[in-house]
């Protein structure tokens, strides 16, 4: 008796141990330090709004639309902060104003002309974005705007973070009210047209939700990965199920994993918190590329059961 | 394009080849273009009416990411001299200034300073841990001493010359070092000892260098400091373990440094200017005794705080001479380099220092992003002192107008600040 309970001891003290190696390197970070709860509610802040709208981009073949809008919104914030200097309001509202006036513009020629949606906007957007570059250059300042635009999710103050949260919550509304149509439109456009008059404003609006999250995904993480943290997640999950439901729960879920699983690993490694949290979305998606049950790389290569009759 | 803007650009080379001398015999100044602000307030002292100076990156902007513009090309293309601070702290020039068809004369104004290393402000540490380092990979190291290598001999290049602030730094340099310097100036001392002895893979770095009276001047290096062969065993661990890519380019944060880049620039100026060579000479004594007198100003500021109450936080590692020269500690959360981004790692261990010293200093700077600091502050419930001027000057009727000034300003802020 007295032997095993020996064991016993030994092993409960194991596994105190273990319990607290995994706190040290899971929680500890996040109980000391403030900015790595406001770099944890940031990022989880834009994985709940941005992710679901990078389902939606890759089911409706727009993945790299993701891409062209942060383009498009770079020079509207670098002409916001050139006059109003590193002020949080006036690089949003450039940003947003820049992002819209190329989706919408994008949006109405492609429905109005032969151009399709993809040459539009890669028009509108190259164009937004000489225009701000040529901005930038005539102001004369050589401070470089696009590197002060990348954000970095380690310096979230109040006012970024109420930003962030604000957004989101706009993005998860309008989400819930232009759901069923973004569904239909997503399925067939035409009969969405010939049905309801909410086609048009489904679309733009939808755009508008793009911009909105890039945008705030700026602030964070900068807009390169802020691209990442939507499309990442969106791209895993498509691995795991059909059913678009799961896959806006998924990709949520990985999204925020992502963003643990990459502040951790810039906390222990020394690796910048931006790329971190993109590369941890990046190893979900090549895992989830190689073994998805659903198109996976091993369940496509192995043979496939034949259809029962 | 290119085609184009080089078969335009080659009749000014040509001209600027041709007519090189032409401009001091006609009394007209000397076209000088300087990388960034500092250098360009530095060349302007010295050169006086006979130069006429424009600097690439213009105050208040950020040196590190410029990105040049055509203009700036052109600007390059008609200039007489280049000065740039060298030490890898203008990524971009060299582009430039293939593009741009410049064929005038480089001078690299931190030609002969002693560097230190950049990165994290432990050097001694450093130092301690590169002793286990093995020494398999001597040759390769060899290779990356030698910009180090270099130094050393155009500082005894302008001793030859005989100049007062020639030696007067000389003496400097061997007399009132601090510590830390001392043993950036023993890696150099290692080097050349290298060098000398000659390992194949030395000798083939030697040639391989652009500098090619390299070698000569080591030699002489060698004469003049007896002591080198003393701190061999040391030097040697801490030379091969770090990356000399690291050279910390911020040199102008100690205003003694400085002598060696106003030297430099007068050997230019002179040199293209030789009638009034006096003239540049005098005004290059001047700026080196305001520079003594500056260094002597700022030491005295920071004189009698006490050993905890010397801590500083800005946003890149900008300051590691000033750190040197005047026995501070400067933490941040950026590398030697605005370009990079912060780890969670980097802020948590500053913060973490901040914490338990319960002292410091923080501060924004004036060419770069504030927020990174401002959350730090918020973290530890210091405040932000201030702004510096890391590495460009303030506008006209700002307060760093010139090298002088920010200086002046930048050791007031911190001097002020820690003191409370």
């Amino acid at each position: 008796m007295a032997r095993v309970k020996c064991v016993n001891e030994a092993s409960l003290d194991e596994t105190v141990l273990m319990f607290t190696a995994l706190y040290d390197a899971l929680i500890a970070p996040f109980v000391e330090f403030s900015f790595m709860r406001r770099a944890l509610v940031g990022s989880f802040a834009i994985a709940l709004g941005a992710t679901p709208v990078g389902v939606f981009l890759m089911l409706r073949r727009m993945s790299l639309m993701g891409d062209a809008m942060a383009h498009a919104i770079l020079p509207g914030a670098a002409i916001g902060y050139l006059f109003a200097g590193l002020s949080l309001g006036a690089m949003t509202v450039g940003g947003i104003v820049a992002g819209l006036v190329v989706a919408l513009a994008a949006g109405f020629v492609a429905r109005a002309t032969a151009l399709r949606e993809d040459a539009s906007l890669a028009s509108f957007y190259l164009i937004s974005l000489a225009a701000g570059v040529a901005i930038v250059s005539m102001r004369g300042s050589n401070v470089d705007v696009m590197h002060v635009l990348f954000g970095t999710v380690l310096a979230l103050d109040n006012a970024a973070l109420a930003l962030l949260c604000t957004f989101t919550t706009i993005s998860l509304v309008t989400f819930a009210i232009i759901f069923r149509p973004l569904v239909l439109e997503c399925a067939d456009p035409q009969f969405l047209k010939s049905v309801s008059k909410l086609s048009a404003m489904t679309h733009f609006g939808f755009l508008g939700l793009v911009v909105l999250n890039l945008v705030a995904g700026f602030h964070a993480l900068g807009t390169l990965m802020a691209v990442g943290i939507m499309l990442l997640p969106a791209a895993a999950s498509r691995f795991w199920t059909d059913g678009l439901g799961e896959m806006l729960v998924m990709s949520v879920g990985i999204a925020t994993l992502s963003s643990v699983a990459g502040l951790l690993v810039s906390y222990h490694v020394a690796v910048p918190s931006g790329p971190a949290i993109i590369l941890a979305a990046g190893v979900i998606y090549l895992f989830s590329l190689v073994i998805g049950p659903h198109g996976g790389l091993v369940r496509s290569l192995l043979p496939q059961p034949h259809y029962r009759a | 394009m290119i085609t184009r803007r080089s078969i335009l650009s080659l009749p000014i080379a040509s001209a600027v080849v041709a007519f090189a001398p032409l401009p001091a015999i006609a009394d007209e100044p000397v076209k000088v273009v300087a990388t960034f602000s500092i250098l360009a307030d530095l060349a302007e002292r010295v050169g006086g009416e006979h130069v006429e100076v424009t600097a690439l990156v213009g105050p208040g902007s950020d040196p590190h990411v410029y990105r040049p513009t055509p203009a700036d090309a052109q600007t390059l293309a008609s200039a007489d001299i280049l000065i740039e601070n060298g030490l890898t702290f203008e990524g971009w020039l060299e582009r430039l200034e293939e593009a741009s068809g410049f064929s005038g004369k480089v001078v690299v104004a931190s030609t002969g300073i002693e560097t230190i290393e950049g990165g994290h402000d432990d050097h001694d540490d450093d130092h301690d841990d590169h002793d286990d380092h093995d020494d398999h990979d001597h040759g390769e190291k060899d290779m990356k001493a030698k910009k180090a290598d270099d130094h050393d001999h155009d500082h005894d290049h302008g001793d030859g010359h005989g100049h007062d602030h020639d030696d007067e730094h000389d003496g400097h340099d061997h007399g009132e070092k601090e510590m830390k310097a001392e043993k950036a100036s023993d890696h150099d001392h290692d080097h050349d000892h290298d060098h000398d002895h000659g390992s194949e893979k030395a000798k083939e770095a030697s040639t391989e260098d652009d500098h090619d009276h390299d070698h000569d001047h080591d030699h002489g290096h060698d004469d003049d400091k007896e002591h080198g062969d003393d701190h061999d065993d040391h030097d040697h661990a801490g030379h091969d373990g770090h990356d000399h890519g690291d050279e910390d380019p911020h040199a102008w944060h100690n205003p003694l440094k400085m002598r060696t880049y106003v030297a430099n620039m007068a050997d230019a100026f002179v040199e293209a200017v030789p009638a009034h060579g006096d003239e540049i000479r005098a005004n290059a004594a001047a700026l080196d005794a305001e520079l003594v007198a500056l260094d002597a100003e700022i030491k005295a500021m920071f004189a009698d705080l006490p050993a905890d109450h010397r801590t500083v936080v800005t946003t890149h590692d900008a300051f590691g001479y000033f750190a040197d020269a005047y026995d501070l500690t400067f933490l941040a959360p950026q590398g030697l380099s605005t370009e990079t981004q912060p780890s969670a790692s980097e802020v948590a261990e500053i913060v973490r220092e901040l914490r338990e010293l319960g002292h410091a200093a923080l501060f924004v700077e004036n060419s770069t992003d504030p927020r990174l600091i401002q959350s730090i502050a918020d973290e530890t419930d210091l405040t932000i002192g201030g702004t510096l001027y890391p590495e460009a000057l303030s506008d006209a009727d700002g307060p760093a107008a010139t090298y002088i000034q920010l200086m002046r300003h930048n050791a007031t802020q911190i001097a002020e600040a820690l003191k409370d």
